[in-house]
Formats: C-alpha cells, sequence, structure tokens
C-alpha cells in the first residue's frame, strides 16, 4: 500500500511558520550556503541531474529552465514564484506557504545565485490575503537574519483571474497590467519581467530546492517515478473518505491515492470517475485506475497530473452537469485575447448547457467534438487549451451519460 | 472613511503598482469607487481606459459600490456537487436578497467565485475572504451572525 513521503512538505507540523530559528534549527538555509559555495554551472547541473521538473502544471525540466536565463548577460534578471494557484480543488501551494514559508523563500535565494538575479517576486492569489501576511513577515525575518544576502523578494498580488497563473499572463499582471497571456516565443527565461530574463517556477518547484542541495541529486533521481522523478502533493475532493492533502512518490498508482492513502469511497459507493490535475484535467474512468500518477504515464492515458488535484466522483455522480458546470468555468476565466478561446469557450458551454438540460442532439454532440478539437490546437495559451479536455474525456469515457440526456 | 487619493498615492513609485494600489482601496471600501480609478489614471500616468480596463479585467476588484461585507460562494466543481446550491439559497432566503444583489442596509452583498484554494472543507464560502468550510443550510444563521 501507497504511503506517504514528505520531501516538500518535510516541516509542515514540525516547526513554527514564523520563527525562521526553528526552519534554521532544522537545517534550514544551509543549502542556500552550500548552493553559494558551487560555481553556478555545477549548481544549475546538479538541479537537471535531479531530473526535477515543473510541479505547476507544464513539467519542464527545472534546471534547463534556469540554464537559459543564466546563459544571458543583460544588467538584470528577476526570479518570479507562481503562486497563483487558481487550479480548482487545488491548495497545495498554500499548506507549504502557511506552513513552512522559508523553504519557499530559500529555493527562490537559491535559483537567483543560480541564474545571476537579485530581485524575486511571489505572485501570490488575491484570495489568499492571510498567506500574503505569512510571506510579508518571513521575508522581514529572513530579512532581519540577512540569511538571503543581496537577494530580494517582493509579494504581488493577484486579483482573482485563473488565466493569471500562465506564466506570461502573471508577468503582464505584475507588469500592473491585464493579465492577457503573451505571443511566444521569447519565453520568459529569456525575456520576461519587463523584458529582462526571468524564471518562472511553482510554489512547490521550489520547496524542493533545498531538499535536493541538501541530500544530493542523485537521491532525488531515485525517488518515484524516473522520468518525472520525486514527490507529488495532491489535494483529494469529492466523494473519498480522506478529503486532504497528501505527499507521494510520483511512481504511486491512482488507485492507491484513492483507494490507500484517500481511504476509498465515501459510503462505500461504487467510483466512477476521477478528474486530476484541476478543472483543466481529463475525466479517468476505473479501467485507467492502475496508471502511475507521474507526468508522463498520465499523458498515456490522456490525462494531465497538472496541479495534483484529485476530484472523486461516485457512481450517483450527473457527469453531464459536472462538465456543464466546468464549461461555465473556462467561459468565465476566458481572458477575451484570442478567438478561438473567447467564442469557443462561450459555445462550448452553450452546447454544454443545452445537453445538460435536455434539449441536446446528436449533431450538438458532434459540433461540441470538433470545437473541441479545434481550441486544443488553436487557441494561443494553455487555458483555451485545455478547456475542452473535460469534454472531450467525457465524451469518450462517458458517452451513455450524454446519450441519456439527449432530446 | 479613508481618502482613495492618499491611498493610490503611496504605491505611485512601485513599478506596476496599479493593482496593488486597486488593492488597498478595495481593502478600505470594500470595493473600488469609480472616480478612484479615474484617479489612479492620472498618478500612473496612462489612459483611463487602460486603467478601467485592468481594474474590470480581474474578478477579485469589484468596480462600484457594493456591501460592507462581501459573500462569496465557490460554485467550482468540488463545491458544486458538495452543496453549494443549497447554501446559495439558505444565504439568499436568510438575507432576503438574489446573487448578485445588496442588502438595503449596505451590509452584505452576495458574489459567486470560483475554487478559493480552501478545497479541504467543500462547499466553501468566503466573507470579507475569510475562509468558512464544509457549509451547510442549517450553519448559515450562525455564520453571519458574526456580521450583524
Ligand atoms: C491557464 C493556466 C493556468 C496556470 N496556473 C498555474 C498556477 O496556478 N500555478 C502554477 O504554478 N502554474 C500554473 N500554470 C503553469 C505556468 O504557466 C508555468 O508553466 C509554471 O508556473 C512554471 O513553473 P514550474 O516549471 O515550476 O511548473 C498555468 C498555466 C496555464 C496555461
Ligand atoms: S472548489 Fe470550492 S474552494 Fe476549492
Amino acid at each position: 500500500m501507497a504511503e506517504e513521503m514528505r520531501i516538500v512538505l518535510r516541516n509542515v507540523g514540525k516547526i513554527s511558520p514564523l520563527k525562521i530559528d526553528e526552519y534554521i534549527k532544522a537545517g534550514g538555509y544551509k543549502s542556500l550556503a552550500k548552493a553559494r559555495s558551487m560555481s553556478q554551472i555545477d549548481l544549475i547541473e546538479e538541479v537537471k541531474k535531479s531530473g526535477l521538473r515543473g510541479r505547476g502544471g507544464a513539467g519542464f525540466n527545472c534546471g534547463m529552465k534556469w540554464s537559459f536565463s543564466y546563459k544571458i548577460d543583460t544588467d538584470q534578471k528577476y526570479v518570479v514564484c507562481n503562486a497563483d494557484e487558481g487550479e480548482p480543488g487545488t491548495y497545495k501551494d498554500r499548506i507549504i506557504m502557511e506552513n513552512d514559508p522559508q523553504s519557499l523563500l530559500e529555493g527562490m535565494a537559491i535559483c537567483g545565485y543560480a541564474i545571476g538575479s537579485n530581485k524575486g517576486y511571489i505572485y501570490c492569489r488575491g484570495e489568499y490575503p492571510y498567506v500574503v501576511e505569512t510571506l510579508n513577515k518571513a521575508i522581514a525575518q529572513a530579512k532581519d537574519k540577512g540569511v538571503l544576502g543581496d537577494f530580494d523578494i517582493e509579494v504581488r498580488m493577484g486579483a482573482g483571474a485563473y488565466v493569471c497563473g500562465e506564466e506570461s499572463a502573471l508577468i503582464e499582471s505584475i507588469e500592473g497590467h491585464r493579465g492577457e497571456p503573451r505571443f511566444k516565443p521569447p519565453f520568459p527565461p529569456v525575456e520576461g519581467l519587463w523584458g529582462k530574463p526571468t524564471i518562472v517556477n511553482n510554489v512547490e518547484t521550489f520547496a524542493n530546492i533545498p531538499a535536493i542541495l541538501e541530500k544530493g541529486a542523485d537521491w532525488y533521481k531515485g525517488i518515484g517515478a524516473s522520468s518525472y522523478p520525486g514527490t507529488k502533493v495532491l489535494t483529494l475532493t469529492g466523494d473519498v473518505v480522506n478529503r486532504t492533502y497528501f505527499e507521494v512518490p510520483t511512481n504511486v498508482t491512482i488507485r492507491e491515492v484513492i483507494y490507500g492513502l484517500g481511504g476509498g469511497m465515501v459510503n462505500g459507493k461504487n467510483f466512477k470517475a476521477v478528474q486530476i490535475g484541476g478543472t483543466s484535467g481529463g475525466f479517468i474512468p476505473e479501467e485507467f485506475l492502475d496508471t502511475p500518477i507521474d507526468f508522463d504515464s498520465m499523458t498515456t492515458i490522456g490525462a494531465v497530473l497538472g496541479s495534483g488535484a484529485v476530484f472523486v466522483m461516485d457512481e450517483t455522480r450527473d457527469i453531464v452537469d459536472i462538465v456543464d458546470r466546468i464549461s461555465k468555468f473556462f467561459e468565465h476565466e476566458s481572458c477575451g485575447k484570442c478567438t478561438p478561446c473567447r467564442e469557443g469557450t462561450k459555445r462550448m458551454h452553450e452546447m454544454m448547457h443545452r445537453i445538460n438540460k435536455g434539449s441536446g442532439t446528436v449533431g450538438v454532440m458532434d459540433l461540441l467534438q470538433n470545437l473541441g478539437n479545434v481550441m486544443s490546437v488553436a487557441c494561443l495559451c494553455g487555458l483555451g487549451q485545455a478547456a475542452p479536455a473535460p469534454v472531450l474525456s467525457t465524451l469518450k469515457h462517458f458517452k451513455l451519460e450524454f446519450n441519456a440526456k439527449l432530446n | 472613511m479613508a481618502d482613495y487619493k492618499k491611498i493610490i498615492n503611496a504605491y505611485k513609485d512601485l513599478p506596476g503598482g496599479l493593482i496593488e494600489s486597486y488593492h488597498a482601496v478595495q481593502r478600505e471600501f470594500s470595493y473600488i469607487p469609480e472616480e478612484a480609478v479615474f484617479y489612479a489614471a492620472e498618478v500612473f500616468d496612462m489612459p483611463k481606459a487602460k486603467a478601467y480596463g485592468v481594474a474590470t479585467f480581474y474578478s477579485y476588484l469589484k468596480v462600484g459600490k457594493r456591501g460592507k461585507n462581501v459573500i462569496r460562494i465557490c460554485e467550482s466543481a468540488p463545491c458544486h456537487i458538495a452543496g453549494a446550491a443549497q447554501v446559495v439559497a439558505a444565504l439568499e432566503k436568510e438575507l432576503g436578497i438574489k446573487m448578485g444583489e445588496t442588502t438595503a442596509d449596505g451590509k452584505f452583498t452576495l458574489e459567486f467565485t470560483e475554487c478559493v484554494g480552501q478545497c479541504q472543507a467543500t462547499p466553501v464560502i468566503t466573507i470579507n475572504s475569510k475562509p468558512y468550510g464544509d457549509l451547510n443550510p442549517a450553519k448559515v444563521p450562525a455564520v453571519l451572525a458574526e456580521y450583524k
């Protein structure tokens, strides 16, 4: 049976988040000192070798990303932490920041040294004003102690736009603009905040860094799935007994998560579906439950690991109604910059709603399928590209439920 | 009530500080007065349309009056299946207003929101950003009483 393994949550419940001395006593800031004793290239190589891939959803090799910014010779570079956490069903970054803010600051400072940056921003969602307070206090303590050296960190607040989790939209928002994604390339590591090389990493990604430096790349690489090593923090919601968070090695299976740590289905009901990675993830039927949760294994079943949200639905749940609700989310959150997403999310919701209310036809289902296919490739950013995933995956795996609602 | 001009001016030299200044105004007023948006345009030296465009892009920010206490109900999928609709009905009944409306005494506004990141305790509402989890219709009166 799967067991928890705590790397990013190593200090949760063990230290007081607002007492930096406790963090230091637990070994905190040793990794930053170690990093600063290495050459920048060696440090980046170590992170690369650990195999750590981004925990924000895209799964890009972290050390590789850092190397792009490192290589550029310029007067200013930035380190940005993505703490926008807007993916419904996800609250893992909050757990990290509320319980162990110094880990995040240390990870960011290590990145700062690696790429040659003296300025970091944490972009924290506006719905977490209490987390912003904790972060500001933690930063003040770190400055007082002098542990960050000349690396400065500032917190900026998001304001309720899901799209601002997309890194270039996030950068626009820090600059004080509407959070609309940029055309790429150039990518942020080359041209990001105020046109300067910028590393954007997720909270969980940064929180891994001090542990990797402390115990070494080889140790990390040996944990979990070989192509996506380490652990992942999961947040369980829906019809599962233990609606809480867990950190597990990335080679555990979905079944172990739901029936092991998750404690199984509420009231012993039967399982119907699970949506992993947040609202933009695909729906997964029972036949795929033995898939490991790592990034690449999830891709092979047409799903994603994404943010690590695990939304479990039992046999009584109305899939079409849930997907109707989800398609409304995307209509609301589309920023409107590109036409396939602005129009597509609206029409998609319209059609889903018609089917849900019993006035859909086979023709509407065909249109939905077509529209979804077009959006997955034609939208400017990941929001519009992923928006059809819940619709397309349920059309594929739960078609009978759609059929049952047709006019 | 505080002067929004003073609040906004404090962010004048912060690069990209417009959004932070809006947050600060909203913390004080529970919304952003329209005049404050036009004033921010002056301070940050941009067309009014742009300052307005930024303020209205973000759903956490609200231009124009709303109640002193803003109640937001999460309607994202996990809260949706946990019974958010029943909580909405109970709040509407208790306050005598519909979603999107403000009570006549200006004390409460009801709004929908997407996930607020407290999904260990669905369904969730927030009042002035403070989360209340595992809600059900029976719990609604007691929660509201804290603000009456
Ligand atoms: C619509 C959309 C929303 C996103 N939301 C988040 C988010 O809330 N947090 C996050 O870390 N990454 C989010 N991402 C991914 C970021 O664009 C980016 O890949 C990530 O922050 C990079 O960090 P990582 O390499 O450490 O994962 C989102 C992407 C898209 C397209
Ligand atoms: S889904 Fe409602 S708080 Fe996250």
